[in-house]
């Protein structure tokens, strides 16, 4: 009895030691108890589902990868500008064309800023646009597939940065030039850039229900380097915001020469006004060499077109329609508040940050009140804009977003932080580091009317010792925070893929129920699809041969195929007749020179080989299908090529 | 009698739900089937509860040799079920017609309902008989074949009603809403029965 009693106080004064060691935890520092509720807000449990779809841009990878908030985890990398081997993006013969430009076919793109349709100023999660920064392109990804539907390129830009963002509606999606360059293209002295080279805005519209894009018109703007972009919204839709740096208008040694002047601008256009103009016949229709390629879902084949015109408007010639803000110091990033009245102008030198007002711009323009002007641009004066300035908030600042309670939240390059500011009062709320020098962030919605603004996270330029190292070359680094109290929470650190410039994200409820498990074998228009083991043929047009080939748990049909002679271009064209939900197919035959095939059901692709050696030669399932999936394989027989081999094919039985 | 009539009238037209809603319904589900995939048994021919899960079904049967699921025009009963089970609605309610104007007594009522529940237990056993050739007449090429402990190859019979565990499948057989409405109906007869029997009694007595 003694015993018991003494050892139940024991056990009080164990139990008590913890909750006061609990207490003074919650009080007190930050680690032990707090550290692992940091651990339950990032932890998603097996089988379930994210809370929000994160679209990363792949910088020089130049695809698009989707993540899961707040897990970090990858999903998939939708291939867009880049050859993808995984899948046959871009070596199969149907993508081929969606890498077609006015220079030919290019394997590889820099793909910078996806932004999410917009419907009323909110996010939609039709689609997501993102441009190519090298060759100038924009692309459109569809939000049921997941797959890049549509690939326009930019004519007179170079350098296409500040893109891809669309307006309020998603009645255009904008393209700017970062590299101003002579329009049209022309044969001259580098020398006599000033005065002489031009930089492209292009609003391209986009079809409201097949979001088809065109380019509606081009501004063609003096030859600064136009960097980023956001539309104007709520009281401000009609209008759109570059940053400019380079008003110097240097042609060499930029880092020096372009960083002259105390001031660069803000480019103010009111694009209503010239749709307007251009509606009534303005502008005029200049000759210009661009692709235009569209897949289509139903024939699961890409086309390119070549346009051959573009319209361009001369701003001058629409009077009100654009007007130069100075900014100070070579601004970057161009972010709008979710009400459309702060333009913020991250002046990437200056130690201050700079918000212009919508409604002050507006008076002074109604009010005549010019500094002057540029080739023709009036310029306004930087008091009578100013909205207030945030004072030395960091070292640095690139980019800023809005979580819609009336804070913004811009990254800091130089200094490595994100700093939480007050719309109105310009005060400095919190600071926090980031693992290193950040680029871009991204609030889910933070392009919008509309910021879902319980997660922020920053994509960082530098690794270093984040992750265990992987010699010189790793993934780049993001972290994800909590912002939904006063102070952000950092919660997680995870890696990405290429080199994500910007980011957009979304509630996941719309997406994840659009979102498409298969493509109906009954809707496939391929011109080469065998919808049925009784389609299956090869066919010999001269040295052309094509396989119409199916796919289906667990073998291919037909699976022996003879006639084929060295010299002959062999067309595999792959038909998976699955109907299941993820059950694809894989395509792969010896010594191809190109990637494989990944069919997904209902779909149809085609892969070219060219057999250079007589032989007996296996093709397979690349993909591990089934519990058979070892045994899904074929022979193709190549003969000689003077060889008189007859064109047959088998399916489980011999050929004669 | 008049009120017993109506409600023998209305237990026969519930019948007739089985000619918009399934009789019966199996699904069935495993570790990468995480939505099953089912079939819908109508009297008239086997549907899938999602657009391709007959097509999928048969896909993963060949596997064990299992025969492809009928065809509505591979089977006599789907010609005959819908005769019968329209036939045995017309003639419930001439029954209660009959009997609201008096010109038939209750015992017409139970009789109607004997005849019913001898057709449904024929028809359940014909059902048992497919599901059983179904489940056990395999081919003898399949690329997987299971015995039992006994060396007997293993039947993938589906069960009647309830649950099952075939190899990685969890399989369910349940009636659905055409069979509960057929169920519902019966019962009306029968209360149809009781009332008609309990007025009569009481004009005797």
């Amino acid at each position: 009895m003694k015993n018991i009693i003494t050892s139940s106080i024991a056990m009080f004064v164990i139990l008590f030691g913890f909750t006061s060691c609990n207490n003074s935890s919650k009080s007190g520092s930050k680690s032990g108890a707090l550290a692992s509720n940091i651990a339950e807000k990032v932890y998603v449990a097996p089988g379930e589902y994210d809370s929000h779809y994160a679209f990363l841009s792949g910088g020089y990878s130049g695809n698009v990868t989707v993540y899961g908030l707040p897990s970090g985890r990858m999903f998939k990398e939708i291939p867009v500008f880049s050859q993808f081997p995984t899948s046959g993006y871009g070596y199969s013969e149907e993508t081929k064309p969606m890498l077609n430009t006015s220079h030919g076919f290019i394997p590889w793109g820099d793909a910078h800023h996806p932004d999410i349709s917009q419907s009323k100023g909110e996010l939609d999660g039709r689609w997501v646009f993102i441009n190519e920064n090298n060759t100038p392109r924009i692309a459109r990804i569809s939000l049921t597939t997941f797959e890049t539907e549509e690939i326009i390129e930019v004519p007179n830009s170079a350098g296409n940065h500040s893109s891809s963002f669309v307006t309020e509606n998603t009645e255009y999606v904008v393209a700017g030039t970062r590299f101003s360059v002579p329009i049209p293209q022309r044969d001259m002295p580098i020398k006599d850039y000033k005065g002489n080279f031009q930089g492209a805005l292009s609003f391209i519209s986009v079809a409201p229900e097949t979001g088809n894009m065109d380019i509606k018109f081009q501004v063609l703007m003096p030859g600064f380097n136009y960097d980023l972009s956001h539309p104007g919204r709520g009281k401000s839709h009609g209008w759109f915001f570059f940053t400019t740096y380079n008003t110097e208008e240097a042609s060499t040694l930029l880092e020096v020469n372009a960083s002259q002047n105390d001031k660069d601008f803000i480019a103010a256009i009111n694009w209503k006004k010239i749709e307007e103009y251009v509606n009534n016949g303005g502008g005029k229709m200049m000759p210009a060499n661009y692709a235009h390629n569209v897949y289509d879902e139903h024939t699961h084949t890409a086309t390119s077109t070549m346009k051959k015109e573009v319209r361009v408007v001369n701003p001058i010639e629409v009077p009100g329609a654009v007007y130069f803000i100075p900014t100070p110091k070579s601004p970057h990033g161009c972010d709008v508040d979710p009400s459309g009245e702060y333009i913020v102008g991250n002046g990437k030198l200056s130690a201050n940050l700079t918000v212009h007002s919508f409604t002050k711009m507006l008076d002074a323009i109604e009010n005549k009140k010019f500094a002057g002007e540029a080739y023709g641009i009036p310029i306004l004066n930087f008091e009578d804009v100013l909205a207030g300035v945030v004072e030395q908030p960091g070292l640095g600042p690139l980019h800023t977003e809005f979580d819609g309670k009336g804070n913004a939240y811009t990254t800091f390059f130089i200094s490595s932080e994100v700093v939480k500011w007050k719309l109105g009062t310009w005060e400095v709320i919190d600071r926090k580091p980031t693992y290193y020098s950040v680029g871009h962030l991204t609030i889910p919605g933070g392009n919008s009317g509309k910021p879902q603004g319980k997660y922020m996270f920053a994509m960082n330029k530098i690794t270093k010792d984040r992750y265990l190292p992987t010699g010189p070359e790793m993934e780049h680094s993001a972290q994800l925070y909590d912002i939904s109290g006063d102070k952000m929470e950092l919660l997680l650190d995870f890696p990405t893929h290429g080199e994500p410039h910007y980011a957009a994200a979304m509630e996941a409820s719309i997406i994840k129920e659009q979102s498409q498990k298969i493509y109906k074998l009954a809707d496939n228009k391929h011109p080469y699809a065998a919808k049925s083991d009784a389609d299956t043929k090869v066919v010999r047009e001269g040295k052309d041969v094509h396989i119409y080939l199916t796919t289906i748990r667990s073998h291919f049909s037909p699976d022996n195929i003879e006639g084929v002679k060295v010299g002959d271009k062999v067309f595999f064209h792959v038909t998976n007749l699955e109907q299941d939900f993820d059950v694809p197919h894989g395509f792969a035959v010896i010594g191809q020179n190109n990637s494989e095939l990944l069919v997904m059901p209902g779909q149809t692709k085609t892969s070219v080989w060219e057999p250079k050696q007589v032989g007996v030669w296996p093709f397979y399932c690349t993909d591990f299908c089934s519990a058979l999936h070892q045994e899904m394989q074929g022979y193709i027989r190549v003969s000689a090529a003077d060889s008189d081999t007859s064109i047959k094919w088998s399916l489980g039985e011999d050929i004669e | 009698m008049k009120k017993a009539s109506i409600i023998m009238i209305i237990g026969s037209l519930l019948l007739l739900g089985l000619f918009k809603f399934p009789l019966w319904n199996i699904m069935l589900g495993a570790p990468q089937y995480p939505d099953p995939l089912g079939m819908n048994i109508y009297i008239d021919g086997i549907k899938g509860v999602s657009e391709f899960d007959l097509q999928n079904i048969d896909g993963l049967n060949h596997y064990i040799g299992m025969k492809t699921i009928p065809k509505a025009e591979e089977m006599w009963e789907f010609s005959m079920f819908p005769k019968v089970i329209f036939g045995m609605a017309m003639l419930g309610v001439i029954i209660g017609l009959l009997g609201y104007f008096d010109k038939v007594t209750y015992k017409y009522f139970i009789g109607w309902f004997v005849l019913m529940s001898i057709l449904g237990v024929l028809g359940m056993y014909d059902f048992n008989n497919w599901l059983a050739d179904y489940g056990g007449n395999l081919d003898p090429h399949a690329i997987i074949k299971v015995t039992n402990p006994d060396g007997t190859p293993m039947s993938y019979k589906p069960p009647l009603i309830g649950f099952k565990k075939l190899l990685n499948f969890d399989v369910t057989s349940l009636p659905h809403k055409g069979g509960y409405l057929m169920f519902v109906g019966m019962s009306l007869t029968l209360v149809a029965f009781w009332l008609g029997r309990k007025t009569s009694l009481k004009k005797i007595t």
